[in-house]
This record gives C-alpha cells, structure tokens and sequence, in this order.
C-alpha cells in the first residue's frame, strides 16, 4: 500500500506536470519544524525502499562506506541507540559509540570540545541525544558534519516523529484529516512536540490529552508560533472518533515535583485502557515510543492488543533513520 | 590639574532645570562653572565643538556589574568602566554579587579604591542587604553606608524571607539609603529559562512566569507601606508589575522602580534558535509587556532606566541554553536602542534624558554629589550624543569585556560621541573637534 500524503510530494505522472521532486536541503535533523509536507513525504518514500533493503536476506548495502557516523549521547539510551547504529551499519557506515555526561562545571567547553574533537576524528555525521533542550543547535552551529538530534531535552525527536508518520502511514490510506490523539506527559515530551509539528503538517487534526500541570503553556494559543492543537483533559472525549492514539511514558518523578498527585491517581484517569479504547474508530491504531509503562500511562493489554502497533515502530524505525542517513549523506546510490 | 573645558554650540537638554536650547556649557574645577552663551572664559582652556550635537548631564546607571572582584575574566573595574564611559554613563552603581560579595566595609572600601586608581567614570558600590547575599542575616549596613555604599540589594536572588526583608528595609532607613530589591519568586522561577510562554513551549525550556515577578513585586509593596522605607525595584519586566507599583504610587508608598533597556526593545522570540546571548533574568518578554513597560516610563510610574550590564565570557555563553548564566552585556547599546524608541515617537528625547540623569540622581540622593544635572555647581560630567548617528553593533569592539549581546550587528540609530567625567574626556568618537582654545 502505497500513499501520498500531499499532492506536492508526487506529482502527477504526465506531461502537463512540471513539478520536479522535492529537493533534500537539509545538512542536519534538529527538528521537523524546518520540514515542508513534500520533504516528509520523501523521508517516507525513500523509508519504503530502505524496508525493501531491510526484507531482503542480506540487509546491507555499500551506500555510507567509508563514512564515520558517531553516536553521542548525554542520557542513557537503549532503543534510539541501537535502531541508529542498526541503520548506520545496514548502510555499511562505520559506527562510533561515545557515552558523555554533562558537567555545569566544565559546561560549555564539554560540549564544544567533544564536537570539535569527534569532527578532528572525522566523523561525518554525529547523531546526539542530551538531556537538554537546544544543545544540537548549539552544536550544529560549531561542526561541519551533519548533526542528528536523537533527542533534546523536552524540545524535539525528530526521527523518532517521522517514524511514527510512517507508522501511521503503513495503516491508514492518508494523514490527512485523521484525528491524531496524545495522550500523556505533553509537557516534557520531545516525542509529542515533533510529533505535533509533523502531523499538523501533513493535515493531520492533533488532540493533546493530559492533566492540566502536565500541559505545555499556551498549547492551545492559536498565534502561530506552535501548531494548533486541541486540548482536553477528558481521556474520554479526547478519544472519541479517533483513527491513531499515542500514549506517552509518564516519568515516576513527575509525582515527587507535585506535578501529579500519585502515579495511582495518573493511571485511573490517563490510563489507555481497552474501555477507553473502544471510544476511539474500530480500526484506530495504538502507538507509544517506548520504553512502556504497562498498567501506567497503557494497559498491557492495549500494549500487546491486536491494535497495537508499538513493534512496527520499532522495525520502521530502522527504515526510517536508514532513509535519514542516506539522505543527509548526499548520495545517489542505493 | 584638568585644564577647564569648553562644550560649544551643543543643543543643551536638562529636564532637571528645563533647559532645552543651544548654548555653551563651561567647566572647570570639576564642576559646571557656567551654562549658557556669549561669555568668554577667562583662562587657557580645551574646547570640544558639539555643533548639531546633544549636550546633557552625564547618564547614571543604577545597575551594572562590574564583577570585580573574582570575576575578572568577565570584566574589571577598568574595563565596565571604559565601557560605561562609551555608552555616555559617568556614574555607575555595580551590584554586590562579586566574589567575595560586597557585603561588608572592606570589599566596598576595595571597590571604591580601585575605582579611584582605575575607572574611567564614578563607580558608587552597592552593597548586600544579607551576608554573603544568601539571605539568612543582615549584612552590617551602616558601616558599609558608612564606607560609601550607594544602596542595598541581593541583586540576582529574593530576600524570600519576608522577615528578613522587612528588617532590612526597617533598618536601612537610619542611613536613608534605599533597599533594591530583585522581585522574582524563587519556588516560581526555579530552573527556568526565558519567559514561559508559547515560545518557552516551542523550545522545551522551563519557563519563568510573568507572575513569579509579580508575586515578589506585590510583597515588596507591602512591606514598603509596613516599613516606610525607600524601595527601589530593580528590572521590572512585566505589564502587571507596572500596574501593581501605579497602584502603590497612587496610594503613596515610597517606591521606585526601573526598566532596561533590553527590557523596553526586545521579546522572547530572541530566544529562539537557543541564542543564550538573549538568556538574562528578568527574561524577555512580550511585546504587550513592552507596551506596558513604555507607557509606564512616559506616565512616571517607572522612574528610571537602568542597564543591568551583565557581561560574561564567551566561553560562559558557549553551551547548552540550561547551563549559560543569565545577562546581556548592556552599557554600550543602551543610549542606541533606547533612541529608537524616541526616533519610533515612542518616547520623548527629555523623558529619556531625564530616566537617564535627573531621576536616578534623585534616587541616589545628595550624598555622592550634585549629579544628573547642567545646572552650575553640579558635577562635571557630560555626555554628548548624535542623535541620528546610524551605527552596526560590533560586539568585537566593546571596551567591556563581556561581548555577549544578542544585538550583535543590529542597526541603531543614536550613539554617544563622547563623554566627560569630571571635567575630563573619558571617551570621545574620533569625529569631535577637541583642541586647546589658544591653537
């Protein structure tokens, strides 16, 4: 099943069309706030020819040999990591795992150093995840390689948003119009602001669903800095009609900063249950990053339901960050 | 000893006496010997042309710092100085939190002696109002007021304890000094960012609410109407908090406040893209806020402007957004991002003059000189200003040390051409005529 999520993105076949494709102008991924519709929708289609690559019996072709891509990472990290590296050496890259820490007594020159250190290394591409909101920015701003942003502080996860997308797209025929439900954690969540960027792009209707102090300021302001998006903190009414619900990990220490509380009170009025489910479309599909709270933020038997879709997440997830790396590195052939 | 000093031909402003007229303005001894025109001096004398240009007494800034001493890699006396005397400020109130704090007789007596051998302006110290600005105990006021602190504030922090801040305020009265306070509730503000708002919410980072500021403003009001002292609020930031002390005023308590400059010119939006050169508390806010804060400045609910000129390293500025500190080096672009409020009709010329001369002199009071005026007797200090003179920021350029703008190559139109202190130049732009009368 193959769609288009907007017309731009394939034009129609003929002489009439002058469109030409859309051209990849992105030297690194911080966030998919800089992405028009049409360079989503070639991350989806060029991830449809990495899931060929990866259905095949040996899933590894030359395409990155000989560059040097290095994971750095300020937080602990297991999925987002090894889908990465899976994807660097699907594509024949050579892969640099690098565990840091950020100190605030040798802030600054940490970051700086590490970047300028790992690019005199020669690494073409450095795919980082920090506890902080922006620190790609301020890296992307230093180094000549391609920087990917695995995850800033409560900022954005952009390829952890366009695997989603192409999750979305695989079940259902076209973002558009689709109503989009988040339940969860809004506030500190990078998943659920990319997320919000990249559905409301490709037309989809973005409800966010959460306790009040779980809420990000002004989410709701209709001013434009930040896409429109309908708030409820009614789980049930938030599902009603829905065609995709994503469920959030809810941090434990979001009870001890009095943001919730307790965990038990979260789960009986957040929980995606399969009563509550049933508010949504019959065919809605169930996504969550990951790592799963079962019987927290999902029921385990919404987790592990028929309409769960948290493993082919997981599996596109390699396509997807495949389909990224080959588009940043610039090369023609697969 | 300073040769006497002719300013001629210079549109001459002071809202202080209501001058507003081209003239010449004599100075000798350290002090303005005569104002006006068609007189000769009597002596050899220098003479600066200020034809076309703006003569006005010399700006004070009630809030800089200079962070010596212990932050000399930030800035020194010397340099904050140089650079005050590049933005057309002759006097300068540094705040306390040095390393060590000034918080006692010996760092004010260091400030003050390091100024007289190496500044280039008048530096009045600001001492703590709590040892060691954490809080807990008074720090010993009287003998600083003694040694020459200008006024007392734990600027950067709240004095929470709102025991300990009726106290101080109670206590400072005996030496008629005012307390500063840094209005921003500490539970609210906690680990934020930049203002909370839909910008914050784009970014990802914590926001400070307008309301932290507020809550602490409110406080401090009351505490001022208990006390009876003279409160001095420092950056206020917010359109309530121009609406809470308008109300005070209205119900007489003795309170002022001031605006920055920063304050009064840029939004939250600078944030975006993580410029942590634009990462300064009070942080920017919104563009209803700046309206407020303009039209608290031409109503008289806000007295004064003041730079809060924090400079940091490049290095210090050179991180993640969370772990850059908070400040804009501010005393070189004041004079030029202020005048386009007035080139905008936002804000009259002599109003401006006036936030910047008259009004913080009447803050600091007559103990540290007759300042902040051209009538004759008062100090010798002078700024001169091109109104319409169109320059690009050029952060490489500062004489501060602290390079860390986020009006990096931004167009004003305004500069400070040259500035004299006691009598003396301490900074002239290389278009002025000064020579020696006799050549």
């Amino acid at each position: 099943m193959r769609i288009t999520p907007k017309d731009e993105v394939r034009p129609v076949a003929g002489a009439e069309s002058q469109e030409q494709p859309p051209v990849w102008r992105h030297r690194h991924i911080l966030d998919l706030d800089d992405f028009s519709a049409a360079e989503i929708g070639l991350v989806m289609e060029t991830s449809d020819a990495m899931m060929e690559i990866l259905s095949r019996p040996i899933k590894k072709v030359p395409t990155l040999r000989g560059k040097t891509i290095v994971t750095l990472f300020y937080e602990p990290s297991t999925r987002t990591r090894s889908s990465f590296e899976m994807a660097a050496k699907n594509l024949s890259a050579d892969v640099v795992n690098l565990n840091a820490q950020v100190s605030s007594s040798v802030k600054g020159e940490c970051l700086t150093d590490a970047l300028a250190t790992l690019e005199a290394l020669g690494a073409d591409m450095v795919i980082m995840r920090h506890p902080m909101s922006g620190a790609p920015y301020v890296a992307a701003r230093r180094i000549e390689a391609s920087m990917i942003n695995a995850g800033d502080g409560w900022h954005a996860h952009p390829t952890q948003a366009l695997l989603d997308l192409y999750t979305i797209r695989q079940h259902k025929t076209s973002l558009k119009g689709l109503k989009v439900v988040i339940v969860g954690d809004i506030k500190h969540s990078r998943v659920a602001r990319s997320n919000i960027w990249g559905l409301t792009k490709m037309g989809a209707d973005v409800t966010v669903c959460c306790p009040y102090t779980l809420l990000p300021f002004g989410l709701e302001d209709t001013r434009g800095i930040f896409p429109e998006v309908t708030v409820t903190p009614d789980i049930e009414r938030a599902l009603e009609g829905a065609d995709v619900v994503m469920a959030l990990r809810l941090q434990k220490e979001r009870q001890q900063s009095g943001l919730l509380p307790s965990i038990r009170e979260y789960a009986r009025y957040y929980q995606l249950t399969e009563a509550r489910l049933a508010e949504a479309k019959a065919d809605a599909i169930v996504l969550h990053p990951g790592p799963v709270n079962e019987d927290i933020e999902i029921a385990s038997g919404v987790a592990h339901g028929p309409q769960s879709v948290i493993n082919r997440q997981v599996t596109n997830g390699v396509a997807v960050r495949m389909a990224l790396l080959y588009l940043l590195s610039g090369s023609k052939r697969l | 000893m300073t040769r006497p000093l002719l300013i001629k031909n210079g549109h001459l402003i002071d809202p202080a006496r209501g001058l507003d007229e081209t003239g010449s303005i004599f100075l000798a001894d350290g002090r303005i010997a005569w104002v006006g025109g068609g007189k000769t001096p009597p002596t050899d004398y220098n003479i600066i042309d200020a034809g076309g240009l703006i003569v006005c007494a010399g700006f004070i800034d009630l809030h800089c710092h200079l962070r010596e001493p212990g932050y000399e890699e930030k800035e020194t006396i010397a340099t904050g100085t140089r650079a005050a005397a590049r933005g057309g400020f002759t006097t300068v109130c540094c705040m306390p939190n040095t390393d060590p704090p000034l918080d006692n007789q010996a760092t004010i007596d260091y400030v003050k002696s390091t100024a007289a051998s190496q500044g280039a302006v008048r530096v009045l110290p600001i001492g703590t109002i709590t040892k060691g600005g954490q809080g807990r105990e008074l720090a010993e006021m009287a003998e600083m007021s003694e040694a020459g602190a200008v006024a007392f504030s734990d600027d950067g922090c709240w004095v929470d304890d709102s025991r300990l801040m009726r106290q101080a305020m109670e206590y400072s009265q005996a030496f008629n000094r005012p307390v500063i306070s840094h209005c921003q509730d500490a539970a609210l503000s906690e680990d934020g960012q930049m203002n909370e708002g839909i910008t914050a919410t784009r970014l990802g980072l914590r926001g400070i609410p307008a309301a932290a500021e507020e809550i602490a403003v409110a406080r401090d009001i009351a505490l001022a109407e208990l006390s009876g002292c003279r409160l001095h609020i420092a950056h206020i930031s917010t359109a309530s908090s121009v609406e809470l002390i308008r109300r005070a005023k209205d119900r007489g308590i003795r309170i002022s406040c001031e605006v920055t400059p920063h304050h009064l010119t840029l939004t939250e939006e600078r944030v975006m893209g993580y410029d942590t050169n634009a990462k300064i508390n009070p942080p920017l806010r919104t563009a209803g806020d700046i309206n407020a804060l303009i039209n608290g400045l031409n109503d008289g609910v806000i007295d004064i402007i003041a730079t809060d000129h924090a400079p940091h390293t490049e290095n210090d500025k050179l991180c993640e957004f969370a772990l850059a500190p908070f400040g804009m080096s501010g005393l070189e672009t004041a004079l030029g991002s202020l005048m386009g409020l007035v080139h905008d009709g936002k804000l009259p010329l002599g109003l401006l003059i006036s936030k910047l001369t008259t009004a913080p002199a009447g803050i600091i009071g007559p103990d540290f000189g007759r300042l902040g005026t051209l009538k004759e007797g008062a100090a010798a200090d002078i700024t001169i200003i091109n109104p319409d003179h169109e320059w690009t920021v050029d952060a490489s350029q500062f004489a501060s040390k602290g390079r860390n703008t986020p009006l990096a190559a931004s167009h004003l139109k305004g500069r400070v051409m040259a500035t004299i202190y006691n009598g003396k130049l301490a900074y002239k732009d290389a278009s002025i005529k000064a020579g020696e009368a006799n050549d």
